[in-house]
């Protein structure tokens, strides 16, 4: 959920755009990352464990800890937090390691 | 191959200081940031510094970088030369940095290195902290402060130090319930200033508590918390359940000094430290002598600080290159403000480990 009103910080929000997370279209703003823009619209889950397949989420939010791969216009293993979004973006939920080699 | 006098690494509080530091004495600096923006962690510090004048007290930490990169351009615009979405690879023995500027592969031989990298945050072990919704204090700032986002509607912070504290009351600034603050330690470790501003909001800080267990399907549905007896036990039949969403660790950082220990830096365990630091003289410098610290990466403290140690090792690392005017002058006011920052008892820590550091009695 976003914040609308706060007592000392102005948000100064960019353009909207929207982009696609597992065939759900999802309204976002310019400026906004990946995974900020999937956390406003509710998408907490980012990935499943290798071995246990149990729920993953993002802990940083810096890049510094790899919560939060997943998987963007076709690439493996895009540190969500820190990849800005863009218009059309295709996000999907990652299955397994990847693919080292991104795919276009 | 790029050749600047000085690469910084870190834009953060410490490394522009770093910056502004040298670019005053004359030398041509190179910053590296992995992000967009200079300024690291301080985009996300909404609240208000206390310290010294000298280091923006009274100042919001998201107003600090903008103030000093003013002053840079003012210092000599053409001697600072800023690279950011700049991730620094490895510093190779040669003395090659391989950095990453947008998948383009930069090498850079720099005369000297400041090496300002920050701190991670520290994770805590307990069944659950891998559920969506189990966040990092940062993260938590950085979504609601940055990008405006809410990371849920009720909070469990989990440690009762400064940014735990602060962290609480901007998750209330932004509409957030905090349904507790814990602590494990029997007392309160941030300012007593922070905690009576949480506390009169009516958040209830319970010291001598920890959390047993995070629950929840898909993510975060709530936690089981409970009492800590003095030997940091768990006292049976004290749990208590917080239905939440979210779960806010604020237990510590720990120094990023990946690329210290790739450079072949000495460093020490030093607990009060934050772990392994390097060492470093009262110059700002490491074991390899083209090699400077400053900020968390060599003590874990606070942005003033870092703003202190980032000017001391900006003016070593450009007097060693000649550009040694009035060095000993401003070395003098750095040290006096550095001493300031860490009087008291909330400096002690820091002072303790300081002089571990540097060849006290060792203990573990």
């Amino acid at each position: 959920m976003r914040i609308e009103d706060h007592p000392i910080i102005n948000f100064k929000r960019g353009k909207p755009v929207t982009f696609y997370f597992d065939g759900q279209t999802i309204a976002a703003y310019e400026g906004e990352t990946i995974a900020a823009a999937l956390h406003a619209a509710g998408v907490r889950v980012l990935s499943y464990s290798h071995n246990r397949k149990r729920p993953r989420g993002f802990f940083c939010a810096i890049g510094n800890c790899s919560s939060c791969l997943m998987k963007v216009n076709g690439a493996y293993n895009v540190r969500i937090c820190v990849t800005p979004v863009r218009e059309g973006d295709r996000v999907e939920i990652q299955e397994g390691r990847g693919d080292i080699i991104a795919k276009a | 191959m790029l050749k600047p006098e000085i690469a910084i690494v870190g834009g953060g509080p410490a490394g522009l200081s770093a910056a502004l530091s040298a670019v005053r004495q004359g030398a041509e600096v190179m910053l590296m940031d992995r992000d967009p923006a200079l300024g690291g962690q301080l985009v996300k510090q909404t609240h208000m510094f206390f310290g010294s004048k000298k280091e923006y007290a009274a100042v919001r930490g998201i107003d600090i970088p903008g103030q000093l990169l003013a002053a840079l351009e003012e210092e000599g615009a053409d001697r600072f030369k800023p690279y950011t979405s700049t991730t620094v690879l490895g510093y190779y023995e040669d003395g090659v940095i391989l950095a990453d500027k947008e998948e383009q592969a930069l090498l850079i031989e720099p005369q000297k290195v400041i090496v300002a990298t920050g701190a991670a945050e520290k994770m805590l072990p307990f069944p659950g902290n891998d559920l969506p919704g189990v966040y990092g204090a940062g993260a938590v700032q950085t979504l609601m402060n940055v990008y405006g986002i809410k990371p849920g509607s009720r909070v469990l912070m989990v440690g009762a130090g400064n940014i735990g504290l602060i962290v609480s009351y901007q998750l209330m600034q932004a509409g957030v319930e905090v349904a507790a603050i814990i602590e494990g330690a029997p007392r309160i470790g941030g300012y007593l200033v922070h905690a009576t501003k949480v506390r009169r909001a009516g958040i209830p800080i319970l010291t001598s508590h920890t959390i047993k267990e995070a629950y929840g399907k898909e993510s975060v549905e709530g936690a089981l918390i409970c009492n800590l007896d003095e030997n940091w036990c768990a006292v049976p039949g004290s749990e208590q359940d917080m239905p939440v969403d979210v779960i806010c660790l604020a237990v510590g950082l720990i120094p990023q000094t990946e690329l210290l220990w790739q450079a072949g830096c000495e460093q020490k365990y030093i607990p009060e430290l934050g772990g392994y630091v390097p060492r470093r003289n009262e110059k700002m410098q490491t074991s390899l002598p083209h090699i400077y610290v400053a900020g968390d990466v060599a003590c874990i403290e606070e942005a003033g600080s870092a703003m202190v140690e980032g000017k001391i090792a900006g003016l070593f690392a450009a007097a060693e290159l000649g550009y040694d005017e009035k060095v000993e002058e401003r070395y003098k006011s750095y040290i006096h403000e550095l001493e300031e920052l860490r009087a008291g008892p909330t400096g002690a820590k820091i002072r303790q480990g300081l002089s571990r550091l540097n060849g006290g009695a060792e203990i573990c």
